[in-house]
């Protein structure tokens, strides 16, 4: 059994949306600049899961809550209800009335792609640097940001992740796993951000 | 000052030299042992018996928690991993884990190997068409999760989620944070290593090679002067450190406290052999202490023996009262005016420590025989043997104008009688404002272990998620099989009672070792392989996935359909062999399962247990023989029982000794003036410790009985008024009463400077007591007549 590294994908989602863009001057520094601008919010996702062992995507949707700096929620509502938070470190889940708690430490390849996504809500384009080799394409209007791993434990499990954005939203996270399997998900904020 | 003695002299000396030789010999063979078996009730429930053997020797006991600070991240990690191998090499240990992914992906392969005999879903109807479907429709929505793509990989060979399942039962506790590969303490400044010993918990010897082999080891591939340090903690390590420090500083107090003596004795004897003398009823005393001890009860605990201490104390005095008083007159004059006070006060004493011989705490009933034979020996050998030794009597240094001043000081302590009122008034006021904190109930008070060392333990166990056991269901069978089968029967009311949210889970040895009549309930539910494919072809109807993806699932089913059942030695080589051992363990003849309860996280009883709702389920239709136990709060119980108990008997003591005053001295006024003393010593006494925000233990008790006993001596001396025509006690009474008395203070002193619990509780009773019981006795002795020379 080879081990994928689930919550990599699963963060990477919770995070993606509070990826915000602006136009001025526009680059990946500036783009940094206005995400680190966030403080809270909150989104609703679809997300569709294409597994080639299945004849059909798998679906689920839910809602991704985040607080500056270190709190991210992903409620997922269908097909089972399951509450995923991501609190300092300490990831918690919650399904079918089982809570199970993980220390991010436990899993060094996770604890390195959560510090990308830290990286990106405070703008730490270093950070991001540490772990992807970055691409930024499109306008400010409308852009594409793609992340492909750099260390060989995470590029086994996850060859891409895209990110694509129109102005200053987020429109769409996909997870382009290794073995040709993906998961892309849907954003739609419930509210503009402060 | 004759020659030799002769006729009934030799006599006596023979008698007692074939005595001492006796107790001598006794006590050169009596076994002595250093173990927690003294703070360990004798005649316990079975529940209780059961408690103090999982004590000596569970799995529990042999734990060794090893913690790795200093340097960074990667040394530690590096040395957590050089360590684990050295110590996998050492037989001292059965097991040796650091979070090393090598035995997780053993234990991981281990589960989904066997996943259908472990797995408590596999039922016929799990594997029917209905079932089938019903655990796909689960699989493939779980896909949708956000572990959805860790599961992808398991769907084509687990697709009814076995391992998952497995995986959630496993994780039931909190497992150890890792760094760079290995456990690390939750703030990330500690590797952590979890070590269980072969040699059981109460095997000292072996606890103690196990602590030395994991420090060698540790020394050899840390090197020489590097920046990091070795901790350990756990009950071995704890009961070899708590040896040593008693050992340390029996020897080390016991040794100061008797060159103080004799260095003050010889000051007052002026002569080695006058103080060779005056050592003689001590060391007869000590040796037919520890000859009575041995013979009656087997074997000698080292805190008995740390007493020796204490005794010398109290026996000491016969001698000094013998020469000082006796000053150089003949024996035979001393044996009339003062030996019927001095055996009178041994007596008190006698009765004082009569009461601890029906304690059920071997430790107490030992020390009261201790100290009865000690102190008969040591009065019978300054009454009889040291007047035979020396008839001529024993010359010591003139202290009469010492006893004059303290004569004069004395004949003036009554106008102090308004100060001991309000001693005597505050002390009443404190504890009555403390009435409620007098007593610590807690049997950890008697521990010798150091809170620094046991918040070190709580955090290591906290970060290694290693049983804290204080909750058990503990159920007997015949054999292992036996009492699995119990565990599993068991099993099923504990989820019952997870379900209600008396209890937040269990653990059994059952989940990674079933009965084996589980495992063929199980292995006969799995269909063949062909009745498999056409249940999977019918079962996908509706599901997006073809019957056609799962052929590594139906080859798994039919090979376990073909394996045995699993057994203990299947284990051997994951760390599940190690959960398992600790929850199946052999017992007298028979096998017993345990079952760590946990308590609920929060609610009305957060983090207890209500033990009557568990007790009420089990009883209701748990198998026979089975148990609850509640660790914690059944050791308080024992020993505030025994606290109790030792109250009560002491109490009885104080009854005896004022009913054998009664009948010497034949007067009520008397007995009152003879016990007020010593009384108001033991009120302040407690007033004071009280006040210092110390909580009584069981050896205060026992330090509070010496105060009687040691102080019945300068009571009765004082309530003698003989010797001086003129009212007031004789100069060098006094003298001999004050040389009695630093000698006793000396001794018990030292101990209350000890850092084991038990000895410091007596220093800190007996020393400022005696003190006080003679002073006390001083201020309340009759008024003198006015002086007229």
């Amino acid at each position: 059994m080879r081990a994928p590294s689930p919550w990599l994908l699963v963060l990477c989602a919770l995070a993606s949306p509070w990826l915000y863009a602006v136009a001025d001057a526009w680059g990946l520094d500036s783009l940094m600049q206005t995400l680190a601008q966030n403080q809270s919010g909150r989104a609703r996702f679809s997300e569709r899961k294409f597994i080639a062992l299945l004849d059909q995507p798998v679906e689920s949707s839910g809602e991704l809550v985040y607080v500056a700096p270190d709190h991210l929620e992903k409620n997922t509502f269908k097909p089972v209800p399951e509450g995923l938070v991501l609190d300092r470190g300490l990831l918690t889940i919650e399904r079918e009335g089982r809570k199970h708690t993980l220390p991010l430490s436990d899993y060094p390849d996770v604890a390195a792609f959560i510090d990308s996504i830290r990286g990106t809500l405070a703008g730490d384009r270093q950070a991001l640097e540490r772990v992807y080799r970055l691409f930024l394409g499109g306008s400010s209007r409308h852009w594409t940001l793609a992340l492909q791993p750099l260390a060989p434990a995470m590029a086994a499990s996850i060859s891409r992740i895209t990110i694509v954005g129109e102005a200053g939203q987020i429109r769409s996270v996909e997870i382009n796993q290794a073995d040709g399997d993906r998961s892309v998900m849907a954003i739609t904020p419930v509210a503009p951000t402060p | 000052m004759s020659g030799l003695p002769h006729g009934g002299h030799r006599l006596v000396i023979v008698v007692w030299l074939a005595f001492a030789v006796c107790c001598g010999w006794l006590a050169s063979r009596a076994s002595f042992t250093a173990d927690l078996s003294a703070f360990l009730p004798s005649a316990p429930t079975a529940e209780q018996r059961l408690l103090v053997d999982l004590l000596k020797d569970g799995v529990a006991s042999r734990l060794i928690l090893v913690g790795i600070e200093g340097a960074d991240a990667a040394t530690r990690a590096g040395l957590s991993k050089a360590l684990a191998e050295r110590l996998r090499a050492e037989p001292a240990f059965s097991a040796v884990n650091n979070g090393e992914s090598a035995g997780l992906v053993r234990d991981r392969e281990f589960l989904f190997t066997n996943r259908y005999r472990l797995s408590p879903a596999v039922t016929a109807e799990h594997f029917s068409v209905a079932g089938l479907h019903a655990a796909l429709a689960e699989t493939i929505n779980g896909l949708s999760s956000s572990a959805g793509l860790l599961l992808k990989a398991l769907l084509p060979r687990d697709p009814t989620g076995e391992m998952t399942r497995l995986l959630d039962l496993a994780d039931g506790g909190t497992r150890p944070a890792s760094i760079d590969g290995v456990w690390a303490a939750r703030d990330g400044q500690r590797a952590l290593l979890l070590l269980r010993t072969q040699a059981a918990g109460a095997d000292i010897d072996g606890q103690q090679q196990a602590v030395a082999a994991v420090r060698r080891a540790f020394d050899a591939v840390a090197g020489e002067g590097a920046a990091v340090r070795l901790l350990m903690t756990g009950p071995g390590v704890f009961a070899v450190a708590a040896r040593d420090t008693i050992r340390g500083e029996a020897i080390r107090l016991s040794t100061l406290g008797s060159l103080i003596i004799v260095a003050l004795l010889l000051l007052l004897y002026r002569s080695l052999a006058t103080l060779l003398f005056g050592l003689l009823p001590v060391v007869s005393g000590a040796l037919a202490g520890v000859a009575a001890v041995s013979l009656v009860f087997g074997v000698v605990h080292g805190v008995t023996v740390g007493f020796g201490a204490t005794l010398i104390g109290e026996a000491v005095d016969y001698s000094i009262y013998l020469f000082v008083q006796s000053d150089g007159q003949a024996n035979r004059a001393w044996l009339v005016r003062f030996w019927p006070t001095v055996r009178l006060g041994m007596l008190t004493s006698v009765f004082g420590f009569a009461s601890l011989l029906f304690s059920g705490f071997p430790g107490l009933a030992q020390l009261g025989l201790y100290s009865i034979a000690g102190l008969l020996t040591a009065a019978a050998v300054s009454r009889f043997v040291l007047p035979a030794l020396r008839p001529g009597g024993f010359a010591v240094r003139d202290v009469s104008s010492l006893g004059l001043r303290l004569a004069v000081l004395s004949r003036q302590a009554w106008r102090l009688r308004g100060l001991l009122a309000v001693l005597l008034l505050a002390a009443g006021l404190v504890l009555t404002l403390h009435r409620d904190a007098v007593w610590n109930h807690e049997l950890a008070a008697l521990s010798p272990v150091p809170a620094a060392d046991l918040a070190l333990d709580a955090a290591m166990r906290a970060d290694l998620g290693a049983p804290d056991v204080r909750y058990l269901v503990v159920v007997p069978g015949a054999d292992r099989e036996a009492a699995l089968r119990s565990a599993e029967q068991l099993g099923e009311k504990l989820q019952a009672l997870t379900a209600a949210g008396v209890i937040a889970g269990f653990e059994t040895p059952a989940r990674f070792l079933p009965s084996a009549a589980t495992q063929q309930a199980r292995l006969a539910a799995l269909p063949s392989a062909q009745e498999l494919a056409a249940r999977l072809g019918a079962a996908v109807l509706g599901l997006p996935v073809q019957a056609g993806r799962f052929a590594p699932f139906a080859a798994d089913v039919e090979a376990a359909r073909r394996r045995g059942v699993l057994t203990r030695a299947d284990l051997e080589g994951t760390t599940l062999a190690l959960a398992v051992d600790g929850m199946l363990v052999r017992h007298d003849q028979a096998w017993m399962a345990l079952l760590p309860l946990k308590a609920p996280l929060a609610g009305p009883s957060a983090q207890l247990i209500q033990a009557a709702a568990v007790r009420e389920a089990l009883a209701a239709a748990g198998p026979p023989g089975v148990l609850f136990v509640d660790i914690k709060s059944e050791t308080d119980r024992l020993y505030a029982g025994y606290l109790q108990e030792a109250i009560h008997l002491s109490l009885a003591g104080l009854a005896a000794i004022l009913v054998l005053l009664l009948a010497v001295l034949r007067s009520p006024a008397r007995v009152a003036r003879v016990s007020a003393p010593l009384l108001a010593a033991v009120l302040v006494v407690v007033g004071g410790l009280v006040l210092a925000g110390q909580r009584l233990i069981l050896l205060h008790l026992v330090g509070l009985l010496l105060i009687v006993a040691v102080g019945s001596n300068y009571a009765l001396f004082f309530d003698r008024r003989g010797g001086d025509s003129h009212g007031g006690v004789a100069p060098r009474t006094l003298a001999s009463l004050l040389f009695a008395n630093i000698a006793t203070a000396a001794g018990f002193g030292l101990l209350a400077f000890s850092s084991v619990p038990v000895l410091q509780a007596i220093g800190a009773t007996v020393a400022p007591g005696a003190f006080l019981a003679l002073v006390f006795s001083a201020i309340l002795a009759e008024r003198p007549k006015p002086w007229t020379p």
